[in-house]
């Protein structure tokens, strides 16, 4: 620790406490970008603790504890200079707020800075307007000087503690989701206890914290990661067999106890996750970047809509289980004839190719031209639901299509996983690799790549056709760019070529901006920001596959004796 | 009837003349030497066989068959394999993949079958592993068939890269310098192994070589070039008595 601090004092030549005071203007920075963006005064509307500590309030509290950590770790040697260093930042950042409080107070900046209202100034300076100017400066020196005091424990004593608040953060960011189901059981009790309307109750949130801690410690205490890793092969093994069934468990049986708008949110959840399977075989495996993957959901979505739909635009009235089928062969057809003509372009010109594509078929599906077959705007309504039962039953409503999105893309990824390791999959990864020589080998290139385009392509039609029959209509505003690039962000975050990846990455990019309704507005900003800092700090992804971690982990040892693999074609 | 013969080929890059009007044939089952200073367009003449150029002026044809405008997998499924200068392996796939690769065009499974796992496509799977690790036998790979292809050592690369040519059962192999950056004892075994793939599979091989010893030790005629231009043709013997062949090399007349 002692020996870290000081490298970085060396780095930083100039005067020992500049990285510091750099540490508490970057956060003064993001702090005052938070409130003026409206982050802040959107989140404040949600309780994270109710009647407590709001939701904006925690995200500025996280900035503060960010500077106190990371000045902490610049500050010169010494436990009292760590403490004093993080109060600093926390000191400089929360000036920053101040700043911003005075300044609005007296000029009014509305007219360019729309968030600046009066309300965001109650919210900083806790309802005392201009005379609480102080407050941000004195509370975010409090909370940096805690997170520096806390960075610099033990382990044993920072890693519960740290554990516990993020259990109560998470808790309380998931309160709503957790209460409804419980209330319907015998946990009600539990959960009017622990719970109110609208994130954790004041008791709720000490409990969760303890207990967060105490689980934490008591895990120490019994070294259980420690005794698994030590564990005989077959007892370990035998461990994960109720892990597996438990997994299946909550994936199969947890979301019957969801409201409907949650098992919507799923349902869409468990959508993306089949078309980032599909979109996986032709980028994480052909290493095609396809950014007009919306072009084939349009394709299989308004497939289904005109087979299915008793309305006007409707041709056939099939039932949904005779048209999806279609919905994918249609999807397969267009990528075959959009993919023929492009797939000798190369890397980003085939990226531009494909997105124009994208632009292409969304336009067309709004235009006057096709209004008399697709509806234009207005679209296809009325498209029947894939089972029809009575409105109690257990399947009414989204969950069916959950079942339907998770049965298709367990399918997906069995069809993925089996290529992969076929003779097929193996051409792909040799063209991701080196074009020129996986050709030389023999590889006809147009009409490999091809195959993993239309499978693409095919899967995202499936995907399409089961969005709407989950919307119940296909209208032509739901045909965005927006979906291509959902499902490459899922696939770039959750790990290139990874299973798992797509699920946690789905989850993440999905789930969560439908769960955080508040999110929404700021979606893409939270984007970009997971992009860059994927990008930046783990580019294999959250759950790498193990070729892509290999790829970009072991830089070392591919820069080894045998050095000059993959030249350049030289002349 | 001679296995590969060029005429009059001619390759232009922009002004420049990489080669220049030449002639080459080479026979069923031997060995052939390309050599010439750098530059002198050796390895540009083996990418308009294989495919990696188009050439601009005159004709290729193997085995009668004329192959200068084919695809660079159509040439590779009419029998002539390579290797390349700077290593060029599938850097993140392990050694028996790499074989594997090349054995694509000689498997026979479909993806639906591959997704279904037909008897046949499991059939086709085990045969391809099977020849892959005798291939890795072969070459003297034997056990390191799951090392990631980046992590071997370099000598371990050249022969893998060979291998991998190897798996395409070809008639013509072009080696793009084999021994390039290595020891005397490594050349050696190189020089021998080259030999082997002659004489025991009967594959026809072009050499382009700097090391003279590998060149004089395995080859039945040597072509030099220089500035795209062929200035010499003939067995081993006659090629160093040469005096254009000296001056190319040396710059002087012999003394």
């Amino acid at each position: 620790m002692t020996d870290a601090r000081s490298a970085v004092m060396v780095a930083t030549t100039r005067h020992p406490w500049g990285g510091v005071v750099r540490v508490g203007l970057l956060g003064g920075v993001v702090a005052v970008y938070l409130c003026l963006v409206g982050i802040v005064p959107t989140f404040a509307e949600r309780p994270l603790i109710s009647g407590a500590i709001s939701l904006g309030h925690t995200a500025l509290a996280m900035a503060a504890v960010f500077s106190g950590y990371l000045a902490a770790r610049r500050a010169p040697a010494g436990n009292v200079q760590a403490v004093a260093a993080g109060a600093l930042a926390g000191a400089i950042a929360g000036s920053a707020l101040a700043l911003l409080v005075v300044v609005g107070e007296v000029v009014d900046v509305r007219a360019v800075m729309l968030q600046a209202s009066p309300a965001l100034y109650d919210l900083l300076t806790l309802g005392m307007g201009l005379a609480g100017f102080w407050i941000p400066a004195v509370a975010g020196a409090v909370l940096a000087g805690a997170a520096a005091a806390v960075s610099i424990l033990p382990s044993s004593y920072r890693l519960p503690l740290s554990w516990g608040l993020v259990a109560v953060v998470v808790l309380g960011l998931f309160a709503g989701l957790l209460r409804t189901p419980m209330l319907t059981g015998a946990l009600s009790g539990v959960a009017r206890f622990l719970f109110a309307s609208d994130g954790l109750t004041p008791v709720g949130a000490v409990i969760t914290f303890v207990v967060a801690i105490g689980t934490n410690v008591l895990q120490r205490r019994v070294l259980v990661r420690q005794r698994i890793a030590e564990m005989p092969a077959t007892r370990r093994r035998a461990l994960l067999a109720p892990a597996i069934v438990a997994g299946l468990l909550i994936v199969l049986v947890l979301p019957l106890s969801l409201g409907g708008f949650f098992a919507q949110v799923i349902a869409l959840v468990a959508l993306y996750v089949l078309m980032g399977f599909g979109l996986n075989i032709t980028l994480g495996l052909a290493g095609l970047l396809d950014l007009g993957f919306v072009a084939f959901f349009a394709v299989g979505a308004y497939t289904v809509g005109l087979l299915t739909s008793p309305g006007e635009f409707g041709i056939a009235q099939w039932p949904f289980w005779a048209a999806i089928p279609f919905a994918a062969l249609i999807a397969m057809a267009f990528g075959a004839f959009l993919g023929l003509p492009i797939l000798g372009i190369r890397g980003d010109y085939l990226a531009i190719a494909t997105l124009g594509f994208g632009e292409i078929i969304r336009i067309l599906a709004g235009s006057d031209l096709l209004k008399q077959w697709l509806g234009g705007p207005r679209g296809i309504l009325n498209i029947p639901k894939p089972i029809d039962v009575p409105p109690d039953h257990f399947l009414a409503g989204p969950h069916q299509i959950y079942y339907i999105a998770l049965a298709c893309a367990a399918l997906v990824a069995f069809v993925a996983w089996r290529l992969r390791d076929s003779r097929l999959g193996r051409a792909w990864i040799a063209i991701r690799e080196d074009e020129d020589v996986a050709q030389a080998l023999g590889i006809d290139l147009v009409q490999t790549k091809l195959l993993a385009y239309m499978l693409g392509a095919a899967f995202a039609g499936l995907g399409g056709g089961i969005f709407s029959a989950l919307v119940g209509s296909i209208v032509s505003s739901s045909i965005q760019l927006f979906v291509s690039i959902n499902v490459v962000a899922i696939i770039i975050v959750g790990g290139m070529g990874s299973i798992p990846g797509v699920v946690v990455g789905a989850a993440f990019l999905i789930g969560v901006p439908e769960l955080f309704r508040e999110l929404s507005s700021y979606r893409f900003l939270f984007y970009g920001i997971a992009l860059i800092a994927m990008m930046r700090y783990r580019p294999e992804g959250l759950l790498p596959s193990r070729i892509v971690r290999r790829e970009l982990h072991v830089p070392d040892e591919v820069a080894a004796p045998g050095a000059p693999v993959n030249g350049s074609a030289a002349g | 009837m001679p296995l590969l013969v060029a005429e009059g080929v001619t390759k232009r890059f922009g002004g420049l003349v990489a080669v220049s009007n030449l002639d080459f044939e080479i026979e069923q089952g031997g060995i052939v030497s390309v050599i010439g200073p750098n530059g002198a367009g050796k390895t540009t003449f083996f990418n308009c066989i294989a495919g990696f150029n188009r050439i601009d002026e005159g004709t290729i044809t193997f085995d009668g068959l004329p192959i200068y405008h084919l695809r660079r997998d159509k040439i590779a499924h009419l029998g002539i394999s390579r290797t390349y200068q700077n290593i060029r392996l599938f850097a993140n796939m392990t050694a028996l993949e790499n074989i594997l690769v090349g054995l694509h065009h000689h498997l026979r499974s479909t993806w639906i079958g591959a997704v279904l796992g037909t008897r046949h496509v499991r059939e086709d799977e085990a045969r391809a592993h099977q020849e892959a690790r005798r291939l890795l036998q072969f070459v003297g790979l034997q056990g390191k068939g799951d090392m990631l292809a980046s992590k071997l050592p370099y000598g371990d690369q050249r022969r893998l890269e060979i291998a991998r040519a190897l798996a395409n059962s070809p008639r013509l192999l072009l080696l793009d310098e084999p021994t390039a950056g290595m020891n005397p004892a490594e050349t050696q075994q190189m020089t021998e192994f080259i030999r082997r793939l002659r004489d025991e599979l009967g594959i026809t091989i072009l050499l382009i070589e700097h090391e003279m010893r590998v060149v004089m030790g395995l080859s039945d005629r040597i072509t030099v070039l220089d500035h795209g231009e062929r200035i010499a043709e003939g067995t081993p013997e006659q090629v160093r008595a040469n005096p254009r062949v000296i001056e190319a090399y040396l710059g002087t007349p012999a003394t």
